[in-house]
């Protein structure tokens, strides 16, 4: 336990969970979860509904609270902190937020503010967190949207636009925080169809530019081209993961073959895909 | 009729409508005040705590204003509390107030989705960024129109401070309907003086409700004071 605690050299290992569990009362939602990821890569979490891989994902930014093992964000522990009897005590929301501090994330719903202009939402944290000037966080929030291709729209409400595009403000809002590790919650599960490509665009782009992604998804295509690693989750076990062409082509448990029989012919996946997103259905 | 006697006594009425003015908005910023902080600890505290506030907001909810401030004046001295009338008439009403500005502070609180809190929670952004960045600017639209309808109530319960002495409005005209027994005069300034004060609120709240509800409304109707801020889409 002691070796755990202690800061690791900075380097490989950006998020690791140790033997993590989490119950929701009676139902355990998570089992023993092991998993380390390593500076610039990408991980896509798979598996059907309710198998625990959005609540993975959420603990491993603890906004849901794990009950047994551990989480280390680049080598600190997440959300306890060790009282001197050797047990652990919730973090204060300040020390929550210094561990979390290269950590973004991107939900499904988007949550943007909508009382903020966009560019106001991506000056926020950075004028109230970072304690930025004014006119910084406004240069540096417009480059960001310029990233993610909004530029324009940096005065518009965001209601005001598409869901594609809130999302992709949302990547943006992240993004200007400089983040060493974004996880990413079904960031496309809320979008009509057609507005998918634009946002799985934008965190390609990013994955290739060596960020540290997590991402929880059914967008199968996306998990087979952009990732490093697939995780199958079921019953908030890890049942099998690895290479996405491994997993994809051939599943070792039946529960993948059929989970991704559900989804589509597999090898479709990697002969002729004409679209670089949005393969299921 | 005789509207004289209200101009003979226009130095005297005008200070007890500033009285009720100050009382008003005294009682309304202290039970604001106090009120938004009950929403607060209601919602992030433990049972216990929770269970004493919620208490607090039955008791007073349950029992009416004049008994309170009676308690408060009469009752306090015994307990050690010795207040002077105004004194007791601001606390009075900020107690009073208060468990009502925390009902609708906590409405406004619970509506606001999670995911909000979560993306500033992610960011860095403290609790109490969160709160007043977030969420209160957000709430402010849904609960405007409750907030400007108990405010013009309290105001209207400000009278009852007349009855342990506070020189306002109702105390002096009253004291001047007695004097002079131009009872209908006294009372009929007496109601304008309430309706005044009653349009000066609405008004007020209208004016914050369409600055708050700015990102809602923008590109329906522009006013002129709001700046655009979105180029035609």
């Amino acid at each position: 336990m002691n070796q755990s605690t202690a800061k690791r050299s900075a380097g490989d290992v950006m998020l690791e969970a140790r033997g993590m569990s989490k119950r929701f009362g009676e139902h355990t939602v998570l089992q023993d979860i092991n998993l380390s990821i390593q500076r610039s890569e990408v991980v896509c979490l798979i598996g059907p509904s309710g198998s625990g891989k959005s609540t993975l994902l959420r603990s491993l930014a603890f906004l849901e609270n794990y009950d047994d093992g551990e989480v280390f964000v680049e080598g600190e522990l997440l959300g306890y902190d060790r009282a001197r009897d050797g047990r652990r005590v919730r973090s204060r929301p300040s020390r929550l937020s210094d561990v979390r501090r290269n950590m973004g994330m991107v939900f499904q719903q988007f949550n943007l503010w909508p009382h903020l202009s966009v560019v106001e939402n991506v000056m926020e944290a950075l004028l109230r967190v970072r304690g930025m000037k004014s006119a910084d966080a406004r240069r540096l929030a417009l480059t960001t949207l310029e990233k993610v291709g909004l530029a324009e729209k940096a005065d518009a409400w965001p209601n005001r636009l598409s869901g594609g595009q809130q999302q992709r403000v949302a990547i943006a809002r992240s993004l200007a925080m400089s983040p060493a590790i974004m996880l990413f919650d079904e960031p496309t599960s809320a979008l009509d169809p057609e507005l998918v490509g634009e946002v799985l665009q934008v965190m390609r782009q990013l994955a290739e530019e060596g960020m540290t992604m997590v991402v929880v998804t059914h967008e199968m295509g996306f998990a087979a081209k952009v990732a490093d690693r697939v995780l199958f989750l079921d019953q908030g076990h890890i049942v099998e993961q690895g290479p996405p062409t491994r997993l994809f082509r051939h599943p070792q448990s039946p529960r993948l073959a059929q989970f991704l029989g559900n989804y589509l012919e597999r090898n479709t996946l990697f002969e002729a895909a004409p679209a670089p997103n949005h393969v299921d259905d | 009729m005789d509207l004289t006697v209200l101009t003979e006594h226009a130095s005297e009425i005008g200070s007890g409508f500033l009285v009720t003015l100050w009382t008003w908005g005294g009682g309304v910023l202290a039970g604001a005040i106090v009120g938004l902080i009950i929403a607060v600890i209601q919602l992030s505290a433990g049972p216990w705590v929770r269970g004493v506030l919620r208490c607090y907001i039955e008791v007073i909810r349950a029992t009416p204003f004049l008994v309170q401030l009676f308690l408060l004046y009469y009752g306090g001295p015994s307990l050690g509390l010795s207040l002077s009338p105004m004194a007791a008439g601001l606390i009075g009403l900020g107690i009073y107030g208060s468990v009502y500005f925390a009902e609708i502070f906590r409405t406004g609180f619970t509506s606001i989705p999670r995911g909000q809190q979560e993306a500033a929670a992610m960011l860095g952004m403290t609790p109490w960024q969160i709160i007043w960045r977030v969420q209160i600017p957000q709430m402010l639209v849904l609960i405007l129109p409750a907030l400007v309808n108990f405010t013009t109530i309290l105001g209207k319960e400000t009278p009852v401070l007349s009855i342990i002495t506070v020189p306002e409005l109702t105390f002096v005209l009253t004291g001047i309907g007695a004097e002079t027994f131009a009872y209908v005069e006294t009372l009929l300034a007496l109601c304008v003086g309430y309706f005044l004060l009653a349009e000066l609120c609405s008004r007020l709240g209208q004016w914050l409700e369409r600055r708050a509800s700015r990102y809602l409304t923008q590109g329906v109707r522009q006013r002129g004071a709001l700046k655009p801020r979105e180029s035609a889409a």
